[in-house]
């Protein structure tokens, strides 16, 4: 199954997300973070990080959860590849994620996302299918 | 003139009204010719202009330049001014790079004598000025307790470091320091991310162009700059990088709360906001402007090794190189300034996302050495084609609250670009046209294609038109380094 697509935004570049589950959706969103910031297929697993993340709806929730993960990225110049999320509620969830640190010979950054906004952000679930749409600054 | 989606109506050739209806509470007011109305119509950005007309204590109008594109929240090109008691102030109507903005230098040098040292300035910027994602400087090392004080103090702790110096200072817009920076209210976060990207230019559209200036239209103004035909110019544009993104973000999760409990309707949740006078609005101005003085120190910085680069790729001093500012402009900023509101003189907090201010001659912001001209306004365009000096007017003063244009405005989505550029090689294309890129990746170059943008000069044209500013030099770039 598609994991996600790229969506067309002036300034900006959008994802529409899919999933089977929120706890899915969740984890391909994160992937297509990551995905769109480097190329995965060259990062390693070595290290791993427990994250707990609130927010009030699930849609606050996703823009959270994206947000730490660009933020473990820019401070500790942490790249992730791998993402498992325990537990999800609809306002908090927890997870195990693993990547590596970003090395010049190694890695390549393609893009530079600044934030992950709240602007058009939906979570929609169809026929037991989740979609979720975020845009990114950059 | 009607439209289908937007009921437009035509007010001049380079003003059109989306007349108030529904939960508007005031009229959307676009600046631009018809032919950019018709690409401005094909995105989001009009909805957008009328979204921001929702917002409480909104004064005159809502107001979009004519670099009007689709951005989240306000449009990139959006200005808005709103009541000190009855208003609101939103992060969204800044954005994330908060004080993302651009200055402009001059030299005593000339196009001729630097023909064939280009490669070698081009280079030696490029080794200088960290660029890139992830940017930072290995020699610079900030505790918490001196980014507390960049925050505290903007490009005036960066001169009390030897980052240039006290004339620059009254060269930049709120001379380099916005008042009322309260760094107690920025985050751990957002420290963290200050500590080691100041003095860097980092990625996406920011850059350090060399230039000359290429056609004269204003003699007397010019001169005043301290511009001539075939002057050499450097163009810095770049902002508070994580600090201030983060700085947005914190506060995008306070105003979300705000927004429900003042019960403020939101069409967009990128709009959140709160009252002006409400300790969420106080603490956000307060945070908003340690980012903003983040973002001066950092253009003062990089001017420093703008000199250094210069003094070293030609071997000689700062009496022979006369690098000087002619001025510093926000484009993403939210700030307390007097207008005149219905014939009387009101505090309002302007928000101008991607807009630049442009204050009139003798207004008492404008500079002492620009008092008989007016503010100087630089409008960079893409690394191809050219980039702008302006200066405000009375009319920019009356209509748009002393505001104008920022920059060309993309028309291509970066995946778009990306598609177009296909198979070229865009520096090549560039050095044929003798301009010199370096850039710390190929994705920001197909992504920052000419063809992505909207001609400035249109841009520009439009606003002269207009009566907002006028123009008076042309620059073209001779060489530029991106991130």
């Amino acid at each position: 199954m598609i994991k996600y697509i790229l969506i067309d935004h002036t300034a900006d570049i959008g994802i529409d997300v899919f999933g089977g589950s929120l706890q899915e959706l969740f984890t391909n969103a994160a992937f297509a973070l990551f995905d769109i910031i480097t190329d995965l297929s060259k990062v390693e697993g070595t290290v791993e990080y427990k994250i707990n993340i609130s927010g009030i709806d699930k849609e606050q929730l996703l823009v959270n959860w994206l947000s730490e993960l660009l933020y473990l990225h820019d401070v500790k110049n942490l790249l992730f590849k791998d993402f498992c999320i325990t537990d999800i509620k609809d306002n908090q969830l927890n997870a195990s994620i693993r990547g590596e640190v970003f090395r010049e010979d190694k890695h390549v950054i393609k893009t530079e996302i600044k934030a992950v906004t709240h602007h058009c952000l939906s979570i929609v679930q169809e026929d037991h299918q989740w979609k979720a749409r975020v845009i990114f600054d950059i | 003139m009607t439209n289908d989606k937007y009921k437009i109506q035509k007010i001049d050739d380079y003003r059109w009204r989306i007349p108030r209806e529904g939960k508007m509470r005031v009229d959307g007011i676009v600046y631009a010719d018809a032919h950019m109305l018709e690409d401005i119509q094909k995105d989001e950005s009009l909805q957008q202009v009328i979204n921001v007309s929702f917002l409480p204590g909104i004064i005159q109008h809502s107001l979009a330049m004519p670099d009007i594109h689709w951005g989240y929240g306000f449009p990139i090109g959006g200005v808005a001014a709103f009541d000190m008691d009855e208003g609101v102030v939103s992060p969204g109507g800044v954005g994330y790079d908060i004080n993302c903005g651009v200055r402009l230098l001059r030299t005593g040098l000339y196009r001729v004598e630097l023909v064939t040292k280009l490669e070698s300035i081009v280079n030696t910027l490029f080794a200088n000025i960290p660029s890139g994602v992830g940017s930072h400087r290995k020699d610079l090392k900030l505790s918490q307790q001196e980014v507390k004080n960049v925050l505290k103090n903007g490009a005036r702790w960066a001169v009390s470091q030897g980052y240039g110096t006290k004339e620059d200072l009254e060269h930049i817009e709120e001379k380099g320091c916005i008042p009322g920076a309260d760094p107690e209210l920025v985050s751990d976060r957002a420290i963290q991310r200050g500590l080691t990207q100041l003095g860097t230019l980092g990625s996406g559209n920011h850059f350090v162009e060399v230039g000359y200036v290429s056609e004269v239209y204003q003699e007397e103004i010019a001169r005043t700059l301290g511009l001539e035909k075939d002057g050499i110019t450097i163009v810095v544009h770049t902002g508070s990088r994580g600090l201030g993104y983060q700085v947005c973000d914190d506060f995008l999760r306070v105003m979300i709360n705000a927004s429900r409990k003042y019960n403020i309707e939101l069409p967009d949740r990128q709009l959140c906001c709160a009252p002006i006078n409400s300790p969420e609005g106080r603490e956000y101005l307060a945070a908003m402007a340690c980012a903003a003085n983040y973002a001066f120190a950092n253009r003062q910085m990089i001017t420093h090794w703008v000199r250094e680069s210069f003094e070293r790729a030609l071997r000689i001093g700062p009496k022979d190189s006369q690098i000087s500012l002619i001025y510093d402009v926000c484009h993403n900023i939210a700030k307390f300034e007097d207008h005149i509101v219905e014939g009387e003189k009101k505090r309002l907090c302007v928000h101008r996302k991607g807009a630049t201010r442009a204050f009139p001659p003798y207004h008492p912001d404008t500079p002492d050495a620009y008092k008989a001209v007016g503010q100087p306004v630089l409008i960079p365009g893409d690394m191809g084609r050219c980039s702008y000096v302006l200066v405000g007017t009375e009319k920019a003063y009356a209509d748009t609250f002393g505001s104008t244009c920022h920059g060309a405005g993309r028309v291509m989505s970066r995946g778009q670009a990306t598609r177009t550029a296909k198979g070229r090689s865009i520096a090549q294309e560039l050095k044929e046209k003798g301009i010199l890129v370096r850039a710390d990746s190929r994705a920001t170059l197909v992504e920052e294609i000419p063809e992505a943008y909207k001609d400035v000069t249109e841009v520009v044209d439009v606003v002269e038109h207009a009566g907002i500013s006028k123009k008076v030099v042309q620059l073209k770039p001779l060489c530029v380094i991106k991130g």
